[in-house]
């Protein structure tokens, strides 16, 4: 079988290995995380999150995904 | 008889209306159930949060969402922590995209200890932000003068401290908020240093439109009972604002008619 080329990325601020040309929408899909309650950021850009199928992940990209928590 | 009908007297804040006055910090409770609760008692329409990283090696970990509905409590994201325009700017981008949030409370700091606003980042941010379509409601300093500024800049809401955050130690320049109250008609909202009911209630009294608590009512020893004090304070010092007090005087002047006394 042939091994699928793995690429790493971070996830914030943690390193993840995922397999190349994996979506954004796949990485995000595996992390379980709720689309609907976060805010992505791409390389310190805002993604369109409904656009994230169509964004294809690169070597060292940096992913930042934020929500709401307690705060004054 | 004539009563005074509270309901009447909504606190408008960039065209949305809001029958509390008491706006309260989601921070510092032991848990979200109790922080969920406090509110609830303290009646607030509007809550502040904060935004950061989701937590990716703990998927189960409760969300603040699941506790506080943000169709029924107007969510207000705000940039507690962050020290320049640029941080900021990023973190309220952010929160507009989780879900179309405008209004916001932008907070830049300037001091790690003392956790006072930078207010010449604080002022560069209100432009831009304001340009930008946000309904910005800004945490400030109690000056006259930058609140002209800020208000000038497009904010839509000034929210001068009481006292350094957190630090309980309630109003400490009534003549600065006082000054403030008179140039503005934009709310006016005291945010940060409160410590206890009373402190609200001064606040109000003083003219301002409502107050921000989070650590007097989160860090109480009982923080359900401060809750309820906290909002019955904001009801009363509204209604002895709007009732009009008496003239002060240096003597005394009896209650009792002194005619007829035998």
């Amino acid at each position: 079988m042939k091994n699928i080329k793995k690429i790493k990325i971070k996830i914030n601020g943690k390193i993840k290995s995922i397999n190349q040309d994996s979506t954004l929408s796949s990485v995000l899909k595996n992390l379980k995380i709720p689309l609907n309650k976060v805010a992505i950021e791409l390389n310190q850009e805002i993604i369109d999150k409904k656009k994230i199928n169509k964004i294809k992940l690169n070597k060292n990209d940096k992913i930042e995904i934020v929500h709401f928590i307690g705060g004054g | 008889m004539e009563v005074v009908n509270l309901k009447k007297d909504s606190l408008i804040i960039a065209n949305k209306k809001f029958n509390s006055r008491l706006i309260v910090g989601t921070g510092k409770y032991k848990s979200m159930s109790e922080c969920a609760k406090a509110i609830k008692l303290s009646g607030a329409e509007i809550v502040t949060v904060a935004v950061r990283r989701v937590n990716i090696s703990d998927k189960n970990k409760p969300l603040l969402m699941d506790y506080i509905d943000p169709k029924k409590i107007t969510y207000l994201p705000n940039t507690a922590g962050c020290f320049n325009s640029k941080e900021a700017l990023r973190t309220l981008r952010l929160a507009r995209e989780i879900g179309g949030w405008k209004l916001v409370k932008l907070e830049v700091l300037g001091d790690k200890k003392n956790l006072f606003p930078d207010m010449i980042e604080t002022l560069k941010s209100t432009e831009v932000l304001a340009k930008e379509g946000f309904k910005v409601m800004v945490y400030c300093n109690d000056d006259p003068l930058m609140a002209k500024r800020l208000e000038n800049s497009g904010a839509d809401a000034i929210m001068p401290l009481a006292a350094p955050i957190g630090s309980g130690l309630g109003i400490q320049n009534k003549i600065n908020i006082q000054i403030i109250r008179k140039q503005t008609k934009l709310p006016l909202i005291i945010d940060a240093g409160l410590g206890q009911a009373s402190d609200a209630t001064i606040a109000m009294e003083l003219g301002c439109d409502g107050v921000l608590v989070n650590t007097a009512i989160a860090k109480a020893k009982k923080p359900f009972e401060m809750a309820l004090a906290f909002k019955n304070a904001v009801i009363a010092g509204r209604q002895s604002f709007k009732s009009g007090r008496i003239d002060k005087i240096l003597m005394g002047n009896p209650s009792s008619p002194s005619k007829g006394i035998i």
